[in-house]
């Protein structure tokens, strides 16, 4: 039975394609604002990579921020519904799920059989996501994969005063004219989100094994960060922002083609009170 | 942001003003306040309790120089030197960077003194919109400081988050509350609070070809209900007044009003011999700390450190 897969997230698409448990192809894509449209392309690319059409698939499961405007799909599930399936898949120890995209960060306990037992998510703000650090190496002018690997250098530990990835930037301008290493910034800004993806992380508990995923999962400073805040080695699969469209492939071929998720949402506090 | 872009839409006017009707020489008590905030920089000179003059400029990497620039921009053309003033108080969040000052109070009760002065006694509620922060403060008919709620963490509701937007949709910040109003009907609010993802969100209205008035209606709307949430946790009072450079743009003021189902004050001098004078909701933080310098020395609570 051939089944497929499609995570379209808030920036990027990513599709999966399972021929008995078996992947015959993978595909991404950046989808901009036309998202419909590129979910279809980046679809139909990754069957013709497969010598597929899409009569050819049994069932196809979308799944992502925009899993909606994938119009040829024959379901939709949360984030959280798919990516507990494709880590169970790899990695049947899983206990915790850390998936942080470009416009959120989520914390999934994860049962033996691949289900959800308790959801976290921060998605309203910014500061808990991958744009945070995207706006960060943007101040920086480097790459995020530079960012990443100039982190890994830096043994000091800087406090980033702004929560905010808006405030940041000029933080982060001002760092630079302060004439801190860019490598001290970059862990900073590694160190911030790090606790921030915790704090998270923590209202699930955080059972090992934790399987990060997610786009940030490839950002070795991000994980060097994490790792310590949480005091814990986490598994991080080889490619990371393809879990979700695995989960949602596997999810076809179980038939599951909606799921119901409840989940906490996290919320940065941003107000102090005070008295005369 | 880069320094020196061709176009600046966040570049607000910069303001000046001398009163008229005061001859310093013939004043016994000269102060100062001087607010630096994020953003904006004032100074105000205030001789007898009285307001004589004040500057208003953008603040620059330079919190002292920013300060100077701002009480320079005050004294102005006029003949009044700084080694005349009896007092100066810093304020704002660059208060410990002001050289001239003698001391420091927090900008929140400066901004509730000031407020005081400019609006009256009857003032309980300042809502002041800063650069990088927005504060909502509960005062008496003193403009003493009962209790306040800021948000200090979050760009979205601040100057900050209006600037951004201007320069994202490339529209002067002067020009938003004005265009907020040439719509046919006021549209759903921008959705998302963080500013970061509303500038997704804009970008893909104006992909989609959504009227660029309406987008700007849509985004003050946004803000308007972002600092309703914060007045509703703090209790709004009237009579309820805004400061700093939001309360200049009515395309947030006027729906906020609608949203809090409470009218702001009229931005007018409560002092009726101030009618002629020029208003500007920016300079209460540094009119407060002015004011606050006038009481100390009057009340000997301060040494004056004028030296000619």
């Amino acid at each position: 039975m051939i089944v497929a897969g499609i995570d379209l997230g808030g920036k990027n698409a990513h599709v999966v394609v399972l021929k008995d448990d078996e992947i015959l192809a993978k595909g991404e894509a950046t989808t901009g604002i036309q998202k419909a449209a590129a979910a279809e392309t980046v679809y139909d690319e990754t069957l013709k990579k497969a010598g597929l059409e899409r009569t050819d698939v049994e069932r196809m499961v979308a799944t992502g921020s925009a899993g909606k405007r994938a119009a040829f799909a024959d379901g939709v599930i949360p984030d959280a519904a798919a990516d507990v399936r494709g880590v169970n898949r790899l990695f049947p120890s899983a206990r915790t799920v850390i998936d942080v995209g470009a416009e959120e960060g989520r914390a999934i306990k994860v049962s033996p059989e691949g289900r959800v037992l308790d959801f976290a998510i921060n998605e309203k703000c910014a500061a808990g996501a991958g744009t945070f650090v995207e706006a960060m190496a943007r101040a920086l002018e480097i790459s995020v994969e530079e960012m990443a690997t100039i982190s890994l250098k830096s043994t000091k530990s800087i406090p980033m005063n702004a929560q905010c990835a808006v405030f940041g930037e000029s933080e982060v301008v001002s760092l630079i004219h302060q004439k801190v290493a860019k490598q001290d910034i970059a862990k900073a800004v590694h160190d911030a989100i790090a606790g921030r993806i915790a704090s998270v992380g923590r209202i699930v508990g955080l059972e090992q094994d934790v399987v990060v995923i997610g786009g940030m999962a490839n950002n070795k400073g991000f994980i060097d960060a994490l790792t310590k805040e949480i005091q814990i080695d986490v598994i991080v699969p080889a490619d990371p922002a393809f879990i979700g469209a695995l989960g949602a492939a596997v999810a076809a071929a179980s038939g599951v083609l909606d799921e119901k998720v409840e989940a906490t949402v996290v919320e940065q506090e941003t107000v102090t009170e005070g008295e005369a | 942001m880069s320094e020196g872009a061709t176009n600046e839409y966040w570049r607000w006017p910069e303001s000046t003003w001398t009163n008229p009707d005061i001859d310093w020489k013939k004043g016994t008590l000269i102060t100062a306040g001087v607010d630096v905030g994020s953003v904006s920089s004032q100074g105000v000179v205030v001789v007898d309790g009285e307001l004589y003059s004040f500057g208003n400029t953008r603040t620059g990497y330079d919190s002292p120089d920013s300060a100077r620039k701002s009480l320079t921009m005050a004294l102005g053309k006029t003949d009044l030197t700084l080694d005349r003033i009896d007092y100066c108080i810093g304020t704002g969040y660059g208060r410990v960077n002001v050289p001239m000052a003698q001391r420091t109070i927090t900008e929140i009760a400066c901004h509730a003194r000031g407020a005081n002065f400019m609006y009256g006694p009857e003032v309980r509620t300042v809502m002041d919109m800063g650069g990088q922060d927005c504060k909502a403060i509960n005062c008496d008919e003193k403009g003493k400081v009962l209790n306040f709620m800021m948000n200090d963490k979050c760009a979205a509701g601040t100057g900050r988050g209006m600037e951004v937007f201007a320069d994202l949709i490339e529209v002067p910040v002067w020009e938003i509350g004005p265009r907020s109003f040439q719509i046919e009907k006021e549209p759903p609010m921008i959705s998302s609070t963080c500013v970061v993802f509303a500038k997704s969100e804009v970008v893909g209205l104006l992909e989609e070809g959504v009227p660029e008035n309406d987008i700007i209606a849509a985004y003050c709307a946004a803000m308007a209900h972002r600092i309703m949430e914060l007045l509703n946790r703090l209790g709004v009072h009237e009579k309820f007044v805004i400061t700093g450079g939001i309360a200049k743009n009515e395309g947030v003021v006027k729906r906020l009003e609608k949203e809090l189902r409470i009218k702001t004050a009229e931005t007018v001098w409560y002092r009726p011999e101030y009618k002629a004078y020029p208003f500007d909701t920016q300079i209460a933080g540094a009119l407060g700390a002015a004011l606050f310098a006038e009481a100390m020395v009057r009340k000997g609570k301060a040494q004056s450190v004028r030296k000619a």
